[in-house]
C-alpha cells in the first residue's frame, strides 16, 4: 500500500533499464518500496539493473517483455499482478530514433511510434485495469516535453510521445474516482545514455531530479509533473508561438 | 443491501482508495456481507475518525456499521449499558447523562462508535487512572469470517486480540461496557502554565495523581529555553454542590448542552496552516491561558471535545490532508522523549494540536496501544517538506526507547519496525491465520504493515 505521502511498497518498471525508471527505483527504495518488478527485453543490462537495485536492499524481479509484441502484454503483465498488490507502475520505455535517419527509413520511423506509442498503449491499459481491481495504486507515465509541440529536430520522437501523452491525460480523466491516479511526468532534455552526444537544450535536466519530481508529484497526487518545473511556463509561451516564428528558432 | 462504490479515507484524508461501501442494518446482514466480500475481504468502519488508512480497503469491502445502532438495555443501578457497536458515544452521553452515568473513557471526540473505541482501544484524559476503553468492556460480541456469532469475554486471547485489533478479528456486533457516575455534566477544572518541558513534566508527574482528567497542550514551535512550554488543563466531574443554588446548571445538573459552530468551507486554500499562521495561533494560546487557576467549570464537551464544535475541522489542512504522529515512550525515557521534541520544534512542524500526557498502567490487548510512560500526538499538514523523512527519524528514536507509535493514528510507520514496537504482534498473526484462514478481514493498515 501507499503511505500517507503516496510512497509506494510495491513498484512494477515497464522499460527496467531506463536511466529516469532507475533513478526514481533507487529513490523509492531509500524510502518505503520493497518489492521491485523490472520489466524489459532480456539483456544482461536487465540483471545488471536487478543486482544493483537488490544491493540497495529490495527484492527485485525481472520480467521478459516487449514493447512491440503487444500480443504478449496481457499475458507477461497479467502474472506480475497476479503476484500481489502493484502500489505503483513507472511506463519508461521509449525510443529516441534517429531523427535523419528515420526520415529516410520509414519502417524504422514506425519503430519508434509503436514503441513509445502502441507498445504504452497496451501496456498502460492492461496496467490501468488491474490497478483498478486493486482499487489504488498510481500509473506514473514518461511523456516528454517534445510531446507539447513539434519540433523539426525530433518530431517523429514527438508525435508518438503526443499521442502518448494525449493518451494518458484521457485515461487519468476515465480513472478518476477508481481509487487509480494517473501521472503523466514531462521532463525536458535529461543527460542520459540515450541522449548522449546531442546538444542539450535549455533548462537541461538530470534522472535523479525526474525522480525527485515524481516523489513530490506522488506525495501530492498530482496530474501533470514538468521537469523542471519551469518548463511548464516556457512551453505555454511556445506552444501559442507563431509556426513561422517558431521554425526560426535555434531549438 | 445498499452497495456504493467510493473513495475511502481516513480522517486526516490521506491515501484515499476504492471500495464497496456496505451498510448492514440487521446482524443476518451483516453476517451475509461477510460471507459475500470476495476475493478481497472486507473491514468493518465507524464513523472514520482513525486518521490514517485503518477503516480503508482498497478494491474490497468496507462495512459500514453505523446503520447498527441501538442501545438494548442499560442499567441504571450497576451502571453497565450494551449496545450496538455502531453507536457513537455522542449517542451514549445524550442517552447516560440524565441518568447520571457517563461513558468510562472518551477520546478527543464523541464521534467515535463503540465498536471503533474497542478495535483501536481508545484511551482518554483519564488513561492515567481509568486505563483504555477494553478494561471497562465486560463482553462483547463478535461476527467472525465464518460468519458466526461469538460471544468473547475478558480474559480470553480473542478478547485481547481484538480490543486494539483494528477489527482485523472480526466485526464487532455489540458490547456491554461497564460506566462512571457523575452527579453533573460539568467539569471542575484547573488550569496552570508550565514554562517549558522539564517543568511540564516534573508538573504532570508530580501531581497528576490528584486529578482523573489530565492533558496538557503543548507548544511544539516554541524555541530555545521555551521549547516544549504547555499549558495543563486538570480537572474532575463537578460534584453537584459545586453549582451554585439557583442557577440553570444547578436545577438541572446533568443536561447535555454541546456547542456547535458552523463547519469551514468544502474548499480551502492550500496552506493555511503554516509556520506563521500556527506560530501566532500558539502565542495566543499560551499567552490567553491563565499561570494558574483553579475550580473552573466547564462544560463537559468544552472540556473533552473542543474541535466536536466545528463539524469537518479536518478540512481546514487542504486537500493535501494532513498527518497525526502519536508515539507513546516508557518512563525513564524522558531524554528520547526530549530529544524528539527538539527534533519537531527545530523542524518548524507547524501543529498547533500536540499534546503530552501520562499514560497509567497498560492494559492485556496485544496491540493496544497505550503503555506506561509519556505520550505525545500531534497533527502535521502532509505537504510539509521533509516529514516523511522526519518521522522516519522519529520511529527510531521510539523504537530505540522501546516505545511505540499508535495504529489508529498511523498512515506512514516502516512496516519492518513494527514487530519491535508491538511485541505480541506474532501471536496476533498466529490468530488470525487461525480463525481468519481465508484472510477475509483486511484493510490497508493491514495490507501496509503487514498485520
Amino acid at each position: 500500500m501507499k503511505d500517507a505521502f503516496g510512497l509506494p511498497q510495491s513498484l512494477l518498471v515497464l522499460g527496467g533499464t531506463s536511466e529516469i525508471a532507475l533513478a526514481t527505483t533507487r529513490r523509492m527504495i531509500a524510502r518505503r518500496t520493497r518489492t521491485v518488478w523490472l520489466a524489459g527485453r532480456p539483456s544482461p543490462a536487465l540483471e545488471q539493473s536487478a543486482a544493483d537495485l537488490r544491493a540497495l536492499g529490495a527484492d527485485v524481479h525481472t520480467v521478459a517483455f516487449d514493447a512491440l509484441d503487444p500480443e504478449s502484454h496481457e499475458t507477461v503483465l497479467g502474472k506480475v499482478f497476479a503476484e500481489g498488490d502493484i502500489d505503483m507502475v513507472l511506463l519508461a520505455f521509449g525510443i529516441l530514433g534517429d531523427q535523419a535517419h528515420d526520415e529516410r527509413e520509414p519502417m524504422s520511423a514506425v519503430r519508434v511510434a509503436q514503441t513509445n506509442y502502441t507498445g504504452a498503449v497496451s501496456a498502460t491499459l492492461i496496467s490501468a485495469s488491474a490497478l483498478q481491481a486493486q482499487g489504488h495504486g498510481s500509473l506514473v507515465v514518461l511523456s516528454s516535453v517534445a510531446a507539447e509541440r513539434a519540433r523539426r529536430a525530433n518530431f517523429i520522437y514527438g508525435s508518438s510521445k503526443a499521442g502518448l501523452d494525449t493518451f494518458t491525460q484521457g485515461l487519468g480523466d476515465a480513472l478518476h474516482g477508481t481509487g487509480v491516479h494517473v501521472m503523466l511526468v514531462r521532463p525536458g532534455f535529461v543527460h542520459t545514455k540515450m541522449t548522449a552526444g546531442l546538444e542539450a537544450t535549455p533548462l537541461a535536466t538530470t534522472p535523479e531530479a525526474v525522480a525527485t519530481a515524481i516523489e513530490t508529484g506522488l506525495r501530492r497526487r498530482s496530474e501533470t509533473v514538468w521537469v523542471p518545473g519551469a518548463l511548464s511556463v516556457v512551453m505555454s509561451a511556445l506552444r501559442h508561438l507563431p509556426r513561422g516564428l517558431f521554425r526560426r528558432l535555434p531549438i | 443491501m445498499p452497495a456504493d462504490t467510493v473513495s475511502v479515507t481516513g480522517w486526516g484524508r490521506t491515501a484515499p482508495t476504492v471500495a464497496r461501501l456496505i451498510r448492514p442494518r440487521t446482524y443476518e446482514e451483516a453476517a451475509a456481507a461477510v460471507r459475500d466480500c470476495g476475493a478481497r475481504g472486507g473491514i468493518p468502519r465507524g464513523l472514520g475518525r482513525a486518521y490514517g488508512d485503518a477503516a480503508q480497503n482498497a478494491g474490497g469491502a468496507v462495512f459500514d456499521m453505523t446503520g447498527l445502532d441501538r442501545v438494548h438495555a442499560i442499567d441504571a443501578d450497576g451502571g453497565t449499558v450494551s449496545c450496538d457497536a455502531g453507536v457513537s458515544l455522542h449517542r451514549l452521553m445524550r442517552v447516560l447523562l440524565p441518568l447520571g452515568w457517563f461513558v468510562p473513557v472518551t477520546p478527543g471526540t464523541r464521534q467515535v462508535t463503540v465498536g471503533g473505541a474497542i478495535g483501536a482501544d481508545i484511551h482518554g484524559k483519564n488513561h492515567h487512572v481509568s486505563g483504555a476503553f477494553s478494561r471497562h468492556v465486560l463482553s462483547l460480541e463478535l461476527l467472525t469470517a465464518d460468519g458466526g456469532i461469538r460471544t468473547v469475554r475478558r480474559g480470553t486471547p480473542l478478547f485481547d486480540a481484538t480490543t486494539g485489533g483494528m477489527g482485523l478479528t472480526g466485526v464487532i456486533l455489540t458490547a456491554t461496557v461497564q460506566l462512571q457516575p457523575v452527579e453533573t455534566s460539568l467539569m471542575s477544572v484547573d488550569t496552570e502554565r508550565a514554562r517549558d518541558l522539564d517543568d511540564l513534566m516534573a508538573r504532570l508527574a508530580a501531581t497528576d495523581d490528584h486529578y482523573r482528567y489530565s492533558v496538557a497542550w503543548i507548544d511544539l514551535l516554541a524555541r530555545g529555553a521555551a521549547t516544549g512550554r504547555a499549558v495543563l488543563t486538570r480537572g474532575d466531574h463537578a460534584p453537584l454542590d459545586a453549582l451554585r443554588e439557583g442557577t440553570r446548571a444547578r436545577r438541572d445538573p446533568l443536561a447535555f448542552r454541546p456547542s456547535r459552530l458552523p463547519g469551514p468551507p468544502a474548499f480551502l486554500p492550500e496552506g493555511l496552516l503554516n509556520r506563521r499562521t500556527v506560530a501566532c495561533f500558539n502565542e495566543l494560546w499560551y499567552r490567553r491561558a491563565p499561570r494558574a487557576r483553579t475550580g473552573e467549570l466547564q462544560k463537559l464537551t468544552t472540556f473533552f471535545h473542543p474541535l466536536d464544535g466545528v463539524p469537518h475541522w479536518n478540512r481546514i489542512y487542504g486537500r493535501g490532508g494532513f498527518v497525526q504522529y502519536q508515539f507513546v515512550v516508557g518512563h525513564g525515557q524522558e531524554e528520547s522523549l526530549h530529544r524528539v521534541v527538539r527534533r519537531i520544534s527545530e523542524h518548524r512542524c507547524p501543529s498547533f494540536l500536540a499534546v503530552l500526557k501520562r499514560f497509567g498502567d497498560a492494559d492485556p490487548g496485544w496491540l493496544s496501544f497505550p503503555v506506561p510512560g509519556w505520550t505525545l500526538a500531534l497533527d502535521i499538514p502532509a505537504a510539509l517538506p521533509g516529514l516523511g523523512a522526519l518521522l522516519d527519524a522519529l520511529d527510531e528514536e521510539v523504537a530505540t526507547a522501546g516505545g511505540r507509535v499508535y495504529l489508529a493514528k498511523d498512515s506512514r510507520l516502516r512496516p519492518e519496525l513494527l514487530a519491535a514496537m508491538y511485541p505480541r504482534l506474532d501471536a496476533f498473526r498466529s490468530l488470525r491465520a487461525e480463525l481468519d484462514p481465508r484472510g477475509v478481514f483486511v484493510s490497508d493498515l493491514a495490507r501496509r504493515l503487514a498485520l
